[in-house]
């Protein structure tokens, strides 16, 4: 239960910032990957001051035992830079490209975005479920505790 | 076209970290987006339930914006619903294939200095950028 709730409070954080940052606008998004045109670097100081914090929060957390409401710390552990990585990269950005939406923004934007955006999560869930429910989804490698 | 607006973003972004670290220190997990709603449905019965209450948070957020600000988010999108099909089609099963999106790999991966993230963030950034101005060349802009 006090999982349920920190990840709900998480969540709203999560929510508030993306729409305080305007990333849930798709074209504030598009203007920032188009480089060659009028170009808004704003979601670069999104990113960098999500970095910041997360960089500095992570190693202070990191020096607690345990997390509060759970056992351990599940960090990704796989290392090699494979063909699958760049591919599944390649593939997201050509997606975020076509729409300036990406998976945060998408689901945060259902209640202001109107058909668009049921549309786009739509066709993301089922691009989920493709991958999911295909052989490719087996051999993933399960998060190790850190 | 829109505005450069490097306060607002860097408050925003500064949230998005504090939520990450956040879901870190109290739940021990990654904030990573694609992953978080794909676990919703795909993963352990045991480790579902605070996926969905994380995207009931993100979908409530702006609400408690609209309200307190009484006027919506902007949300401009051009696109064509065929290209938005296509697109949302692309962005779930790339995320899934690259193993993240945007939050996993670009706040959570690169902020503990991940290689894959590192490398996962300059492909999907390169091949968005290029989409976009292919975009533009398609329908003469």
């Amino acid at each position: 239960m006090r999982k349920n709730v920190s990840a709900l409070v998480a969540g709203l954080i999560f929510g508030l910032g993306l729409v305080i940052a305007e990333m849930v606008n798709p074209a504030k998004v598009l203007a920032f990957l188009d480089v060659s045109g009028h170009w808004d670097p704003s979601l670069a100081f999104v990113m960098g001051a999500a970095l910041i914090v997360t960089a500095v929060g992570y190693r202070l957390v990191w020096k607690m035992r345990q997390p509060v409401f759970a056992a351990a710390f599940i960090v990704p552990q796989t290392r090699e830079v494979d063909r699958r990585l760049a591919f599944g990269a390649v593939l997201f950005g050509i997606g975020w490209g076509l729409a300036g939406l990406c998976p945060g923004p998408a689901i945060a934007a259902l209640s202001f975005g109107g058909a668009p955006a049921w549309v786009f999560l739509g066709a993301m869930s089922a691009g989920v479920a493709m991958f999911d429910l295909s052989p490719l989804a087996a051999p993933r490698k399960q998060p190790v505790a850190a | 076209m829109t505005e450069f607006t490097p306060v607002s973003a860097a408050i925003g972004g500064a949230l998005i970290g504090l939520s990450a670290v956040m879901l870190m220190a109290l739940n021990g997990r990654i904030a990573g987006i694609s992953g978080l709603f794909s676990g919703a449905f795909f993963s352990e019965a045991g480790d579902r339930a605070w996926r969905g209450f994380f995207l009931i948070g993100l979908v409530a957020a702006p609400l408690i914006y609209t309200l307190s600000r009484k006027a919506q988010p902007a949300f401009e999108i051009t696109s064509s619903l065929p290209v938005i099909i296509v697109a949302g089609l692309l962005v779930g099963f790339g995320t899934r294939l690259g193993s993240g999106c945007t939050s996993g790999h670009g706040v959570c991966g690169m902020s503990r200095l991940s290689v894959r993230s590192m490398a996962a963030v300059a492909l999907f950034m390169a091949s968005g950028a290029i989409t976009v101005a292919l975009a533009k060349l398609a329908v003469g802009g």
